[in-house]
């Protein structure tokens, strides 16, 4: 127990040296070496390296719920995008008289509609400020709001699982209505500026890239000091046997919400990051498909863990990026190949191996909870 | 209800009156009545689906009642209250199967069940305290686990898990423990342990145990309570009970 805690701390130390590491190293090898230097970065792979990290960062939110409260949530997804949405609106209105019908205020596909003043939704997203708190709030208000009924009503296991599925498939519906205000089916694009700096400019690549290192760093610091607070314990005790721990008077909703809320925060932050790097949020983000992929994330990497959950996340998505270039049709094949193995041989992931192969002295009880099948098998009960 | 039932209820720390349960149309309890005293302990036994998990489920508030009185030191309604209130009015309960915190050392499950704040701002900003360091020694010791005190509770012997588990119920301190079967399945040197360890504890607590086994329930030496179809049969010292008729006609069958 001991040795494998310390473990995982050093790994965790690693990983934080590491993450801080690429955060100032990045730009200085993409901006200040000369182009045509062997360790010169492109700026499209400091462009690539930071949608990973986003991806990462909403792996350590997952892992978070997932890993340590043994909530599976199918719609991780959900908040990741309205994070990007709330960004997205931001860099809509920075666009300002730029865009093609060149309105000051209204965004293009406003005025394309025939819309004449800017719904209250919009309002305040000119200011930066504004949208930063739009970007934890909203993410967290749904979070709180659907974790307030269901951990109320003691939705557990798969059902849970499949209404946090239902809930982004609505978003994803919603938002592809051009009624609803977003953008339709073609999501907010053509992004100019943040902050005053250009989004296409290499330097605010950079930039990008090592806040968003940054703020992994910062999402994995949080979550660990909340796993490994007494509330952690008692999180983890709720994975493993929930109605022991209300008899033993705690109040088990309470602690689930609190965990979803901040999972959601950080997911939304994520999202926020993700946006300006890539260029475009639109309803698909919402799509159930990519919160499955989180799930598997983080389930390769390996669940309680945090590291391995943003490990996860780095190596599937370097794989994919990979296999989609080398053999496209085969990419999904790949991926559902590589949950159903790890679910069978890695029950506790990349990580889980690194961690049991070097202390062989740990007991491994055949009841681990980190198997991905928990959450069926709770259900059957 | 009459005076004498009035002083039963005001003076007890358990009552239960006319507890109907039944689930799908199966009466799992019909019209159970039982008071305890405070300070009491008290055996239940009876064969199986006499009603003895059914009745600490009730107690405990994990099933309500369809009709019945359930009042805890005579004033708070039970059948009101959910599992969480339940445990913080006092009343701890020990499953049948050993249910400890397998992937957790095993003072942390003692830090867990300890009598401390509960809310989520406690835990997240407070860690274990001198107090609580203190409380887990002590009972750690108590229940003869300081050695595995680093162990996972998951790597525990049975017997162990299920004295973890006592040690769990005395960490929370409550004013009424429900024990479920704490015995089964454990040896015969295990079991005289786990016998001392609840008298060592009854001495300051009020205890409900549910067994099967005679042997221990006649090491415990205390009032016992004979269950049959979700009501009670009799009342007595284990001799009284063992010589009544009815009693030997549920064991033995008809």
């Amino acid at each position: 127990m001991k040795m494998v805690t310390s473990r995982l701390d050093r790994f965790g130390h690693i990983f934080l040296a590491t993450t801080i590491g690429f955060a100032v190293l990045v730009p200085i090898l993409a901006l200040a070496l000369p182009k045509d230097s062997t360790f010169a970065i492109p700026p499209y792979v400091v462009a690539l390296l930071g949608k990973y990290v986003c991806y990462a960062i909403l792996a350590v939110a997952l892992d978070l719920v997932w890993g340590y409260c043994g909530i599976l949530s199918l719609g991780h997804g959900a908040f990741f995008a309205l994070g990007g949405y709330a960004m997205g609106m931001y860099l809509m209105r920075q666009i300002g008289a730029r865009g093609v019908y060149a309105n000051p205020i209204l965004p293009d596909f406003m005025v394309f509609l025939n819309w004449k003043e800017l719904p209250v939704a919009w309002w305040g997203f000119n200011s930066f400020s504004y949208a930063s708190i739009m970007v934890a709030l909203v993410p967290g208000l749904l979070a709180f709001g659907f974790g307030w009924f269901a951990f109320r009503s003691r939705v557990t296991g798969v059902y849970l699982s499949i209404i946090t599925q239902a809930m982004t498939y609505a978003l994803k519906l919603a938002f592809f209505r051009n009624d609803f205000g977003f953008g339709g089916n073609n999501g907010l694009t053509d992004f100019k500026d943040i902050l005053g700096f250009n989004v296409q400019a290499d330097e605010t690549r950079a930039a990008l890239f090592s806040i968003s290192a940054l703020v992994l760093a910062l999402s994995f610091v949080v979550s660990k000091a909340i796993v490994s607070s007494k509330f952690g314990k008692a999180l983890i005790a709720i994975r493993d046997s929930e109605s022991r721990v209300r008899f033993l008077g705690y109040r088990v909703e309470n602690y689930k919400l609190f965990a979803f809320v901040v999972s959601a925060i950080i997911a939304g932050v994520a999202g926020a990051l993700y946006v300006p790097q890539v260029g475009i949020i639109n309803p698909s983000e919402f799509d159930p498909g990519n919160s499955i992929e989180a799930v598997i994330w983080v389930a390769v990497g390996g669940r309680g863990t945090l590291v391995g959950a943003a490990l996860g996340a780095l190596v599937v998505n370097f794989a994919k990026t990979y296999f989609t270039g080398a053999f496209p049709e085969y990419w999904l094949f790949a991926l559902g190949a590589l949950f159903v193995l790890v679910t069978l041989f890695l029950p506790r992931g990349l990580l889980g191996l690194a961690l049991t192969k070097r202390a062989p002295a740990t007991p491994v009880t055949p009841e681990t909870p980190t198997d991905a099948a928990a959450p069926a098998r709770e259900a059957a009960r | 209800m009459s005076e004498v039932e009035n002083a039963a209820l005001t003076s007890s720390l358990l009552y239960l009156d006319g507890v109907a349960v039944s689930f799908d149309g199966y009466k799992a309890l019909r019209g159970l009545s039982l008071v305890l005293a405070p300070g009491e302990m008290r055996a239940i036994i009876g064969p199986n689906g006499a009603g003895k998990t059914t009745m600490m489920d009730v107690i405990t508030g994990k099933t309500r009642p369809d009709s019945g009185d359930v009042y805890f030191e005579g004033r708070h309604d039970l059948t009101k209250l959910d599992e969480t209130e339940i445990a913080e009015l006092g009343v701890g309960r020990k499953f049948q199967k050993p249910t400890v915190f397998e992937n957790h050392a095993v003072s942390d499950n003692i830090l867990l069940a300890a009598k401390a704040p509960r809310s989520v701002r406690a835990t997240l900003f407070g860690g274990a305290g001198q107090r609580e360091e203190e409380t887990i020694e002590r009972i750690l010791t108590t229940i003869r686990l300081r050695d595995d005190r680093n162990r996972l509770a998951g790597s525990l012997s049975h017997g162990q898990k299920q004295w973890l588990e006592i040690g769990m119920l005395l960490a929370q301190d409550p004013k009424l423990l429900l024990v479920d079967e704490p015995v089964a399945g454990m040896t015969d040197a295990e079991t005289a342990a786990t016998a001392d360890l609840l008298k060592h504890i009854a001495r300051d607590h009020s205890v409900v145990v549910v067994e099967h086994d005679m042997a221990f329930v006649r090491e415990l030496g205390v009032k016992v309570t004979v269950l049959h179809e979700g009501a009670v049969l009799a009342e007595g010292s284990l001799d009284q009970v063992s010589a009544d008729e009815r009693v030997i006609e549920v064991y033995l069958g008809r």
